[in-house]
């Protein structure tokens, strides 16, 4: 083998390994990208009941209820448009609370409710996650 | 005073940088008077940075007078914060971590001016150019965009404190550590810039290299491991690696850190794959960039984006394609006189090493495309996140491919080897991973399928790390193999540790009443009482929780704090350690009918994540020892 075709089949093997990282990645992405829903979303385009997504938006006022077993907590999310009731069992963050912004991952029912494995609230008083913040300010815009 | 003369030594800093970039230009010219000012540089490249560290410390002073004519110290702390927190808080804050940033850059460029002796002078001042460069850009983001030393008029009475999750020990050494592997990576780039400006891309280059390479990746692997076990214990999820984006931001130029440690070795050794380092080398730094880019233009949610402004992100943002793209050009236009370094085998050492390469950058370019793209998906209008069920299923295998690679690989010799002659060498390894995986298989089922392969192989692995010492003298075993076994032992640790966190971990969310009991994996816990804690800015309730298995005993106190400036509750976990795991527990909220809610994991050997990534760091030590000492005896470049 010359030196020549040593490099280029080093080059070759390189920009195969980026190749292939692309297609394992792209391909995976196509299952596993958790798509994000606010409530009003949800009445436009039926969101999938077989995979994870996210729903955001803000935790509507006087929605937090506790299940009897002191762990789940029922609440409803609201964009300001439409609502959608969440379910979720666990500690809530230390930053949730009511007509607060809060992303939800987890899955739809076929009902319409939304069951979440994790909640996210916003960091600190100063700070809202952005797609909550885009959430809000489409449902501020549109009102005006 | 204070905030007056820390922008002076910045000013200071940044002129001298523009000052180093002309003369380091200059002193390149073929000309007679250019000896003269290419040995200016140093000293500039020294001043700037004892300058930039100068404009740390006394931000740093602020913080701990509590001055609050300055807004940064208005904005992010208070006078009533421990004194730790004020201190570590410097850089608790998007201005304050810029500073940080290019202090360390500047630091490491005073570092090269003053340390390095073997790189070819002219590489050198093209090197000290290079990380002048890079400086300048960052020096002006910080003066124009995001300026720590302003001031506010009239001086409130106090400030803001500073974000409760962030009010941790961990913050005194996971940021300045995790930096100095980042910004340590920008060395390596000058460096190949210096050495594409000058052609100079061969062995004594590569040598030159390593310890600098070594030394960002020992900080990198610290910082990373630090930042896991802080999060892990910090925010009281059970986690120990989210996957998220700004985690993946640390990941990328560590992976292609590790990748560019084990090129440099082969450039050094064998004089092969010299144009591939050089990339490796801008990859690694340009990760670093985006990295900081992620994570301080405030574009994703998350604790350590502190401040959301958009000129600020697209600041950063030019100042990334500048950078990378400038260095993408240099590469492409000067690696035409980077020569065809040696020939190889594809089986050897080398090959074994051009392996670990490729595999190393298919997963640098997973976690990049799922890091990215939610980003690009937003561009179009598409909200979505991506989140670890993409990275495990694509990433994982890869690596798990990679662990293997890494157990055969130091088991090859350079130069040309036998597929025969490695198997006999690999029988132990071998017969270890079929051993594990046996096992796990009558005893541990149901297990995940990457767990499974994960304990398999990394058993195969601790055996195939410590091959390279059998049979051979150790006392005269060179200093640097040590390291190279240290740190694939840590490898193995480490991934028993997430294998075994993935595979056994027993979980428990409950609502107890004082009195009442549970249990998870093998403890029984009781809920002892409630009781209030008071400290200097926070107050808290704590629970009082008993653990017992067998006839063993700990009590654990996870508490719900509430900090009075931010006004903000946060939950600390208590966490019990044994030796074969640990007991994981969180304090919820009162459920309103006297019960509190509390959560608990046993995570069986999960230290061992965090033993094994310090034993990695460890191992780059005692590399970095071997390679940086004088050599006391004769020592050939090993075998394997």
């Amino acid at each position: 083998m010359t030196a020549k075709t040593q490099r280029m089949l080093l080059v070759a093997l390189a920009l195969g390994a980026v190749a292939l990282a692309a297609l394992l990645a792209l391909s995976a992405l196509k299952d596993q990208a958790a798509f994000f829903y606010a409530p009003s979303d949800v009445a436009r385009r039926a969101p999938p009941l077989d995979r994870a997504v996210r729903l955001g938006g803000m935790v509507a006022a006087g929605s937090v209820r506790r299940a009897a077993d002191g762990v789940t907590v029922h609440f409803t999310v609201t964009d300001g448009r439409a609502t959608t009731p969440v379910t979720y069992a666990g500690i809530v963050p230390d930053l949730f609370r009511e007509k607060s912004g809060v992303v939800a991952e987890g899955r739809f029912k076929p009902d319409g409710g939304f069951v979440a494995t994790n909640l996210l609230a916003k960091h600190d008083e100063r700070y809202m996650p952005p797609q909550v913040a885009g959430a809000m300010h489409e449902t501020k815009t549109l009102a005006q | 005073m204070i905030a007056e003369a820390g922008l002076a030594a910045l000013w200071l800093a940044a002129a001298l940088a523009a000052v180093q970039v002309l003369v380091a230009a200059l002193g390149l010219r073929p000309r007679a008077d250019a000896d003269a000012l290419r040995a200016a540089v140093r000293p500039v490249a020294i001043v700037q940075g004892a300058l930039a560290l100068g404009a740390m410390l006394l931000l740093i002073l602020l913080f701990l007078r509590s001055d609050m004519s300055v807004a940064l110290v208005v904005a992010n702390s208070h006078s009533a914060k421990p004194w730790l927190y004020k201190f570590a808080g410097a850089w608790g804050n998007h201005e304050g971590s810029m500073l940080l940033w290019v202090t360390i850059l500047g630091l490491a460029g005073g570092a090269v001016a003053r340390f390095e002796r073997r790189l070819d002078p002219h590489t050198l001042t093209a090197t000290l150019g290079a990380q002048a460069t890079i400086a300048l850009g960052f020096y002006a983001f910080l003066l124009f965009a995001s300026n720590p030393f302003a001031r506010v008029e009239p001086a409130p009475a106090d400030g803001a404190g500073l974000n409760p999750l962030l009010q941790d020990p961990g913050l005194a050494f996971h940021p300045p550590t995790l930096y100095a592997g980042y910004v340590g990576l920008s060395v390596a780039c000058s460096f190949a810039v210096g050495a594409l400006l000058t052609g100079q891309v061969g062995r004594d280059f590569a040598r030159a290299m390593r310890p600098w390479v070594l030394g960002a990746w020992i900080f990198l692997t610290l910082g990373i491991t630090a930042g896991s076990y802080w999060a892990y214990y910090e925010l009281g999820w059970g986690g120990w690696w989210f996957w998220d984006p700004v985690e993946n931001a640390s990941l990328m130029p560590w992976l292609a850190a590790t990748a560019l440690l084990h090129s440099v070795t082969v450039l050094a050794t064998r004089d092969g794959l010299r144009a591939w380092t050089v990339m490796l080398a801008v990859v690694a730094f340009s990760m670093s960039m985006l990295g900081t880019f992620l994570v301080r233009s405030g574009i994703l949610t998350s604790v350590h984006a502190f401040a959301v402004d958009p000129t600020r992100g697209t600041f950063i943002l030019v100042l990334l394609a500048v950078y990378i793209g400038g260095a993408l050009l240099l590469f492409g236009l000067r690696v035409g006189t980077v020569r065809q370094g040696r020939l190889f085998e594809p089986v050897s050492r080398e090959g074994g090493l051009v392996a670990n390469n490729l595999l190393l950058t298919v997963i640098l370019g997973i976690v990049l495309i799922g890091t990215l793209y939610p980003l690009v998906a937003a561009g179009f209008g598409v909200q979505l996140s991506v989140g670890p069920p993409f990275f495990d299923k694509a990433a994982g295998p890869v690596a798990l491919l990679l662990v293997a690679l890494m157990a055969i690989g130091p088991l090859l010799r350079w130069r040309r080897d036998s597929v025969q002659a490695l198997v006999v060498r690999a029988t132990w390894p071998i017969a270890a991973t079929v051993f594990a995986f046996a096992a796990l298989i009558v005893f541990a089922m149901p297990i995940g399928v990457l767990p499974l392969l994960g304990l398999s192989l990394a058993a195969g692995l601790a055996v195939a790390s410590v091959a390279p010492l059998w049979g051979r003298n150790l006392r005269r075993t060179p200093i640097f193999t040590w390291g190279m076994v240290v740190a694939h032992l840590g490898i193995a640790v480490s991934l028993a540790g997430m294998a075994c966190d993935a595979a056994f971990t027993a979980e428990r969310l409950i609502a107890l009443r004082p009195g009442d009991a549970t249990r998870v994996g093998p403890w029984r816990v009781t809920l002892d009482g409630l009781s209030p804690v008071v400290a200097e800015n926070w107050s808290a309730v704590q629970a009082r929780l008993t653990a017992t298995r067998g006839d063993r005993f700990r009590e654990l106190f996870p508490q719900s704090r509430s900090f009075t400036t931010p006004p903000t509750t946060t939950s600390e976990s208590a966490i019990a350690t044994v030796a074969d795991g640990q007991l994981y527990t969180v304090l919820g909220q009162p459920d309103g009918t006297g019960r509190w809610q509390v959560r608990l994991w046993w995570k069986p050997f999960v230290t061992l994540i965090w033993g094994g990534g310090a034993l990695v760091a460890l191992g780059g030590l005692i590399s970095l020892v071997g390679r940086v000492l004088p050599r006391r005896r004769a020592v050939t470049e090993p075998d394997w």
